[in-house]
């Protein structure tokens, strides 16, 4: 009995410190397996504190499968889910669905990588708050460079021969399956990512600037197509063209390929104990257009959203800010590698103890470049369709890249008949 | 000659059966290894390292996703058959107007892609109060399986010689009576091999289940394996996705095993007709 | 039908009395079909009704995934419209036709090349050997792996560089270099084709198995007292028989591989080059939020589909109401 009496109280007393109804929320924030463990002790930390009892949605690992689910979830007004994990180009997208989270993180927002932060508004509205972020790497051979004396290549036009000569070299020795650049050519948002880093830091804009204006037919950006094209069947297998990240990680980890283009996930991987290349590999920022170019990887990483339809959206909202908060952002880089968007988070030396390469970075992550998401809104999914199946045309050889462009940009504009939104 | 037939007849089953397996058995030998290893060929198991089968059941309620499956499928079949003989009965033994129009509006809805029909589904599931449940992705599936159970069954009906029932009808039967006690027995292997089929249909079944359900342990089996993944959102967990691959499997081969002798136990037309 | 002649005959005499019976043993026959129908056709109409219709109708409308309640109906603009000179629609994209193209040519090709073998297949399940029960099994495996993993485990196979048919085929020797099977829009329908056949013949094999089973065996004996050639007792007496279940299980066969969309989507994802119809569907349902649009290319998919299956059963002289022999 007093036991009972006992729960009461401390029922009453978890009522009393929330100030409310204790409520579910449902998030949906992994696949399963690491992630899934990672995502549920943050979600735990803030269900102690606050009550409330949290519920993780497991959704496909598969970005497209995700979306998909996400968008008939939203379509049909279903408030089953509270909390989204969304990719950064879906903002646009899933935009009407989700609730505006301007006024409430205001205060914290500034604090986050700008380009993140330009990630998850639509018209200049916030839907979202920055999770994690992920950008384009370039993934070397440590031993191979110091073998053939190369340095890291800087340029493009560096690592097109630099390719080349260790390429030669390593099958004059007999290694007749070794390759020089390994990258993701398939037909899908992926490859957007990469030619996306070839034009860009060859300063052929980003396929749509930020005016809304199509650019992508111009001289450097055909340039930057060429290079790649003349890649394909050279220097990289001609199997690329159908290749994801798992599968160029595959060529790589084997010990099968100098450079690597991949987000930072392979690091760990790459490192682990049953690696081939442990502690061969190193990373760098992707290469240069020319000495005129910039560095550019591609912006990726996630974001949290609050449904518009959650039947509970000011908690919603709070545990939103809770996962994106600086310690939760720390704890995750800490156990989980999980990259902040939190600028100080770059200086932290139990990060930096962790993830040693989390300072160089910063400087990827501030340089980065991100997909036209923001302002084609909407219709991101049919640009960066058009812009893939274009590049993939020219890079399979079925089109020569400036007619490739050329058509793209007569697609694009065709699109954009009524404007963007 | 006949030894000739004979090694040629056996060198085609293993051909066959060679076509057939070969994924399957290098499924297996992938789910006994795991990280690098699984970017290099291998033709015979190194080890027998069980880890990814545990990990498949750790992560995740597994064996949940497996029942599911199995009560899924298991209804979907039992209705679809139950629906199906009466509707091939009717539609095979019996002349009425308006046959082949009802016949090609069946097969009418087997005529959309899956992924048009999915949104209307999801309200018609949602209205019904049916979602994140199993007798959603039942109902869901007979969209799947039953067209194509009548239409088979119905083919199979029509082949069975007409003195069959004319004789069960001069003794007054009803046509009830004459579907249970004549056809059932005779349709056997028609039924076996179309439930089987259906069976297998529902199993594989991902878009609906993926869609129509939202905790891991209403899942069934596809979009429980879809779910799987490494620690980041790009690495594939390869070993662990064929461990599942091939624990799923097995109750389709068991399946087969069972029931294969009923696809051939049944019938002696002949013997009836004679 | 020796026998139902014999019947007839018998009847004559009582013809009178016996058509009265007859008829109203008809019409309670009818009545019973229709009981028999009914349980289906609600069925089916309660849960596909409504999905089939409101793709229709929305293919009428200029509805999107964004606000599905905001919509307005614009006719047949989907299909086919005109502005400013300039003609839209899914009729007039070039996209569309080369996945209407792809997919009728991946459903030819790939379903004789299944009838055929699951001819083969079905024969040899069909005799006896010590065995057959496991070699039943055993074909059904490709089926039992869901679409979702076996097209993905193929795509792992087929890996140019550390795939484990390239390394077979490299060490038989029947191939000098890796080929990259997915990657080139040119080999990559015929990829999905072999495995749509390594998935899918079982299928054909298993229907046509249960038509064989359903044989009467007096006609082989006949035939083996005759002397024939099971070549010809195949062409001439098996091949007739079984033509009605051969052709559902086509037709089934033709409707699945046209509607087919897993298996090209992990080959080769959203390259327009080997887009099949689906793939186009989905792409505007889903990627492009365009339920308008992606509702018109369902109902056009829908349209193709059924004038095909009508060839079909014209060409292969199935007349729907036909008695039963």
């Amino acid at each position: 009995m007093s036991r009972l009496i006992a729960s009461f109280a401390a029922a009453a007393g978890i009522l009393a410190s929330t100030s409310a109804f204790a409520v579910e929320i449902s998030i949906s924030c992994s696949a399963l397996g690491k992630e899934y463990e990672i995502c549920k002790q943050g979600v735990d930390a803030w269900a102690q504190r606050t009550g409330n009892t949290v519920k993780i949605v497991s959704t496909p690992n598969s970005a497209t499968e995700r979306l998909a689910l996400y968008q008939q979830l939203l379509a049909a007004g279903a408030g089953d889910i509270d909390v989204f994990q969304i990719d950064v180009v879906w903002t646009g997208t899933l935009g009407n669905h989700l609730l505006d989270l301007t006024s409430k993180a205001q205060n914290i927002i500034g604090d986050h990588l700008p380009a993140m932060v330009e990630t998850s508004r639509v018209d200049g509205k916030l839907m979202a708050v920055p999770w994690f972020a992920d950008a384009g790497l370039l993934y070397y051979r440590k031993d191979l460079l110091d073998k053939y004396k190369r340095p890291v290549p800087q340029t493009w036009a560096d690592l097109t021969e630099t390719a080349r000569l260790v390429q030669e070299g390593e099958r004059k020795e007999g290694r007749n399956e070794f390759w020089g650049y390994t990258w993701q050519g398939r037909a899908y948002e992926g490859l957007t990512t990469n030619a996306l880093e070839w034009i860009a830091s060859n300063n052929g804009g980003t396929i749509v600037d930020e005016k809304g204006e199509v650019t992508i037919e111009n001289p450097k950006a055909i340039e930057a197509l060429k290079t790649a094209t003349g890649w394909v069947g050279t220097i990289t297998p001609e199997g690329v063209l159908n290749y994801t990240e798992e599968e160029a990680r595959g060529v790589f980890q084997a010990g099968n390929a100098l450079f690597m283009r991949n987000w930072p996930y392979a690091w760990a991987l790459a490192q682990g104990p049953d690696s081939t290349i442990k502690d061969k590999v190193g990373i760098a920022p992707l290469p240069k257009g020319g000495a005129d170019g910039r560095h550019a990887g591609t912006l990726g990483g996630q974001l949290l959203a609050v449904s518009k339809y959650s039947k509970n959206a000011a908690a919603a909202t709070d545990l939103v800010l809770y996962l994106t908060s600086e310690s939760e952002q720390k704890r995750r880089a800490v156990q989980g590698s999980f990259n902040p968007t939190i600028v100080t988070l770059y200086g932290d030396a139990d990060i930096a103890k962790a993830n040693p390469f989390i300072g160089d970075l910063v400087d990827v992550f501030s340089n980065a470049v991100a997909r036209p998401a923001t302002v084609t809104g909407q219709n991101y999914n049919k640009v960066s369709t058009e812009f893939f199946n274009a590049v993939h045309q020219a890079l399979s050889k079925r089109a020569e890249p400036a007619q490739a462009l050329n058509r793209l940009d007569r697609d694009l504009k065709r699109i954009k008949r009524n404007g963007w939104q | 000659m006949t030894i000739l037939a004979r090694i040629g007849f056996w060198l085609l089953v293993i051909v066959i059966a060679v076509f057939a397996l070969f994924p399957f058995y290098y499924a297996i030998i992938s789910s006994f290894r795991s990280g690098s290893a699984l970017f290099s060929v291998a033709y015979l198991p190194e080890s027998f390292d069980l880890s990814n089968y545990f990990a498949v059941f750790e992560r995740q309620p597994f064996g949940w996703n497996i029942l599911n499956s199995i009560i899924v499928s298991g209804c979907v079949v039992a209705i679809s058959l139950a629906l199906g003989i009466t509707a091939a009965y009717a539609f095979g033994r019996i002349a009425f107007r308006g046959r082949s129009l009802l016949l090609m509006t069946i097969l009418a809805v087997s005529m959309f892609p899956q992924v048009a029909v999915l949104s209307g589904m999801f309200e018609l599931i949602r209205a019904f109060g049916l979602y994140n449940t199993l007798p959603g992705l039942i109902l869901a599936n007979l969209m799947l399986t039953l067209p194509f159970t009548v239409w088979v069954l119905t083919t199979f009906m029509r082949e069975l010689p007409k003195e069959i029932e004319e004789a069960a009808f001069v003794d007054g039967a009803t046509p009830w009576i004459v579907v249970r006690r004549v056809f059932l027995p005779l349709m056997a292997p028609a039924a076996v091999t179309t439930g089987l089929l259906a069976f297998i249909v529902s199993w594989n079944e991902f878009l609906f289940a993926l869609t129509f359900t939202l905790t891991n342990e209403r899942r069934t089996v596809p979009p429980a394996i879809a779910l799987m993944s490494g620690s980041t959102a790009y690495e594939l967990p390869w070993g662990t996705i064929m461990a599942g691959s091939v624990i799923v499997t097995i109750p389709i081969i068991a399946l087969v095993l069972v029931f294969q002798r009923k696809i051939v136990a049944g019938l002696t037309a002949g013997a009836v007709k004679g | 039908m020796i026998m139902s002649g014999a019947v007839a005959e018998a009847e004559i005499p009582v013809r009178t009395t016996a058509r009265g019976k007859r008829s109203s043993l008809t019409r309670s026959r009818i009545r019973a079909a229709w009981a028999f129908i009914a349980p289906s056709l609600i069925v089916l109409a309660l849960i596909a009704g409504w999905p089939l219709l409101r793709t229709i109708w929305f293919s009428f409308t200029d509805a999107n995934l964004n606000d599905l309640s905001d919509y307005k109906i614009i006719g047949f603009e989907n299909y086919l419209a005109k502005y400013d000179d300039e003609w839209f629609g899914v009729l007039t994209e070039p996209d569309w036709w080369r996945s209407v193209w792809n997919t009728v040519w991946f459903t030819l090709v790939s379903v004789s090349i299944e009838t055929m073998l699951g001819i083969v297949v079905a024969l040899i399940l069909n005799a006896a050997f010590p065995g057959r029960g496991l070699m039943r099994a055993i074909i059904l495996i490709p089926w039992a792996i869901p679409t979702i993993v076996s097209a993905k485990m193929w795509n792992w196979m087929l890996h140019d560089q550390f795939g484990v048919i390239n390394d077979m085929l490299l060490r038989i020797g029947l191939i000098a270099a890796p080929i990259t099977w997915t990657a080139n829009p040119d080999t990559a329908l015929w990829t999905a084709v072999m495995v749509d056949v390594w998935k899918h013949t079982s299928f054909m094999a298993l229907l046509i198995l249960a038509a064989l089973q359903m044989l009467p065996q007096d006609i082989y004996e006949a035939a083996k007292v005759d002397g024939v050639s099971p070549v010809r007792v195949f062409f001439r007496v098996t091949l007739p028989l079984i033509k009605p279940a051969l052709l559902v299980a086509v037709i089934f066969r033709s409707l699945d591989a046209l509607r087919v969309f897993d298996l090209i989507y992990v080959l080769t994802s959203n390259s327009k080059d080997t887009a099949s119809m689906s793939v186009y569907a989905r792409q505007q349902l889903v990627d492009f939020q365009e339920v308008g649009l992606g509702s018109a290319a369902s109902t056009l998919i829908f349209l193709i589909i059924a004038l095909l299956v009508v060839i079909t059963l014209a060409a292969g002289r199935v007349r729907l109401g036909e008695d039963p022999r």
